[in-house]
């Protein structure tokens, strides 16, 4: 009997060794997620500043009511499509710095909705297939550049970054000029506007927009040969190539899904955030959203579910930041926010920072076996085992 | 075009070179020994603004010691994390140039105006009088440096071991090497080099901070580290190039006809980059252990 518990218990610690080991990552993201909230907190401290008062206002912003709740979402939503890009290229082995750029050509792509008239439904999927074929191609020079040229993805799409930027400050100064206002492009029309989905906040149904794209990406890559191919040749390049893999193919692919989702991302920044719904000169609302996405990325673990929580924690961090920058009588400038991303992004870099939880759980195993062996109930084979 | 337009689109060229130069020097030393640091736009960045605070309190020398020493700093973050962590390279430079921007925006936030910060005229360095006009002394810097560089890498034993820890870190480990220092090193010395022409952005040249006065500075290093093919005299070539088509937009700007809109004129240094990188690939050949940490067996 003694025994059978014995047994039962050595059962439930190996499926809890096993669950751990499987959490791991989950694991090593949260302890990133809290070495940058504690090196923000000590850079506030130094700068005379409550970390303690400005993380609860900060977190009470973006998650203590349903109205933080739905920015906090609403900031994510173009977080999840920029990371994903990001994700997508990183798993086919490559790193894609250029969603910043593809973000706002997609973001211009929609605006030129506003040209013509159609069905609701429809004007919405217009908008944002333009935005989509408007971001790929953005992200398709880069990676022709390195099928032929075999320029290096990260100069090129850095370079494409600061051409679409400046390609973005013309078009919204000349081109899609609104005629009665110099500052902004035309408003897009009501018919292409993601609708609202919780009254009074900016979350529209374009998050659905988002997580049906992550949805896509995860069958995609996980449940298709071609996302199959897409990782393989992430994992290892040579073996992917010995085993008749086209690595150009699944290259171009991954720069074009890329190119879909960070487009997709400028539609929703403009068809779906009240109250401009239109591209504003000096671009604030899209600026650094492409670059943000790859800390969601790198905190998601590159997989589409962790990105979509990881979208609503960084959203939060936004969003909350916005609360933060406003409260109590020696507020902290949101630009603490960006810190606390860097920090986060620096720790995610350091596999070594993670080590010391198998190490936990060794020493929890010769915990376990040391209390075993002085109640002496395990039996040989189970040691052996 | 007249010969004081000439003059002067020269001595941008040369303003506008030195940052380049420096951070691709200091880029060749770090990638020779098998780190690539994307890091040094956010070196850049934080040192710009670092130099200006540090030339404000103990004028222009102080300011470009403290720039050196925050990119310094920098490039040993960078360096302990990919060498005794065994950090992906790629990431740890994404969360540099990511922490660099949010802290110089908080500090410019603190120092009063958001986004903008002036640097006084009396913690400028002076210039100096020259047959083509008043230029920066930094210039010199940048035009020497790359021939220290150079003679570095080329003559001495300690660039030689440089490239065996790029190269081949088992054979140099063998042979007593400390592959880890030596990277660290050579990373820590990059960034300060970074750093110094960060600092010559604001206390020399640019007489400001802004959020963004990096501008991609760093990346277009990279990119003239690929044009140079580590070698520190193409440098100083790359990078008088880029600086030339960067005070040609500024130069086109000024024009009073305008010819054509600003916006297509400021993307002419990336263009540019763009395609010089893409023209010269192919021949180039760069350390074999480049970007991956060092394990022993």
């Amino acid at each position: 009997m003694s025994s059978e518990v014995t047994k039962s218990s050595s059962r439930l610690w190996r499926a809890t060794g096993r669950t751990l080991t499987g959490l791991t990552p989950v694991l090593e993201s949260v302890l990133a997620g809290v070495v940058g909230l504690l090196v923000g907190a000590l850079l506030m401290w130094i700068w005379g500043y409550d970390p303690w008062k400005a993380y609860m206002a900060m977190f009470r912003g973006a998650y203590g009511d349903s109205y933080g709740l739905a920015s906090s979402a609403a900031r994510g939503v173009p977080l999840i499509l920029t990371a994903l890009t990001f994700s997508i290229c990183m798993r086919a082995g490559m790193f894609n710095i250029g969603a910043e750029g593809q973000l706002y050509v997609g973001a211009l792509a929609a605006v030129t909705v506003g040209y013509f008239t159609l069905p609701s439904g429809l004007h919405i999927i217009a908008g944002m297939i333009f935005a989509m074929i408007a971001g790929a191609v953005w992200s398709l020079v880069p990676a022709i550049l390195k099928l032929t040229r075999g320029v290096s993805e990260v100069i090129s799409t850095i370079m494409f970054n600061w051409i679409g930027r400046f390609l973005a400050f013309y078009m919204v100064a000349f081109i899609l000029v609104d005629p009665l206002r110099g500052e902004k492009t035309i408003s897009i029309p009501m018919s292409a506007r993601f609708p609202i989905l919780v009254r009074g906040t900016d979350l529209s149904y374009s998050l659905f927009a988002a997580i049906f794209f992550a949805v896509v990406m995860y069958f995609l890559l996980w449940h298709t040969a071609m996302g199959y191919e897409v990782r393989a040749s992430g994992l290892n390049p040579a073996a992917a190539r010995y085993g008749g893999i086209k690595s150009k193919r699944t290259m171009l692919m991954s720069f074009i899904l890329g190119g879909l989702g960070a487009g997709l991302a400028g539609a929703t920044v403009v068809m779906g955030n009240p109250p401009t719904y239109a591209v504003i000169s000096g671009l604030p609302q899209l600026m650094n959203v492409g670059f943000d996405g790859m800390a969601v990325a790198m905190v998601g673990r590159n997989h589409p579910i962790g990105i979509i929580i990881a979208a609503l924690f960084f959203g939060g961090l936004t969003a909350g930041g916005r609360v933060m920058q406003f409260y109590g009588s020696n507020p902290v400038p949101l630009e603490m926010v960006r810190i606390v991303m860097g920090a986060i992004v620096l720790a995610m870099s350091i596999p070594e920072l993670f080590r010391m939880f198998p190490a936990i759980k060794k020493q929890g195993a010769t915990l376990f076996d040391l209390l075993r062996r002085l109640t002496n109930r395990g039996s040989k084979e189970e040691r052996s085992a | 075009m007249s010969l004081s337009d000439i003059l002067s689109l020269l001595r941008i060229s040369l303003h506008a070179m030195v940052p380049i130069t420096l951070t691709a020097v200091g880029e060749i030393i770090g990638e020779t020994a098998g780190l690539f640091n994307i890091g040094l736009e956010g070196a850049l960045l934080l040192s710009a603004f670092a130099g200006a605070i540090g030339a404000e309190f103990g004028g222009p020398i102080v300011g470009l010691l403290v720039g050196m020493v925050v990119g310094a700093g920098l490039g040993l973050l960078f360096s302990v994390i990919n060498t005794y962590w065994k950090g992906t390279q790629m990431i740890t430079g994404i969360g540099i140039n990511l922490f660099a921007v949010g802290l110089v925006a908080f500090g410019l936030i603190k120092l009063g105006a958001p986004g903008f910060h002036d640097v006084p005229k009396v913690a400028e360095l002076a210039k100096l009088q020259t047959p083509i006009g008043a230029v920066s002394p930094m210039i010199f810097v940048a035009l020497i440096v790359p021939f220290i560089a150079y003679w570095f890498l080329k003559r001495t034993r300690a660039g030689l071991i440089l490239k065996a820890v790029g190269e081949a870190p088992e054979a140099a480990d063998v042979a007593g090497i400390n592959i880890n220092l030596v990277r660290l090193l050579a990373t820590t010395f990059g960034g300060a080099l970074a750093g110094l022409g960060g600092a010559y952005m604001s206390v020399c040249w640019i007489g400001s901070v802004t959020k963004d006065i990096s501008a991609g500075r760093g990346f277009i290093a990279l990119a003239t580290v690929v044009f140079s093919g580590l070698n520190p005299l193409l440098a100083l070539l790359g990078g008088f190039i880029f600086g030339f088509f960067q005070s040609l937009a500024t130069w086109i700007k000024t024009l009073p006809s305008k010819p054509i809109p600003w916006q297509f004129v400021e993307m002419l240094p990336y263009i540019v980059t763009l395609l010089v990188v893409s023209g010269v690939i192919g021949r180039v050949r760069f350390p074999k252990e480049l970007g991956k940490p060092y394990k022993r067996e």
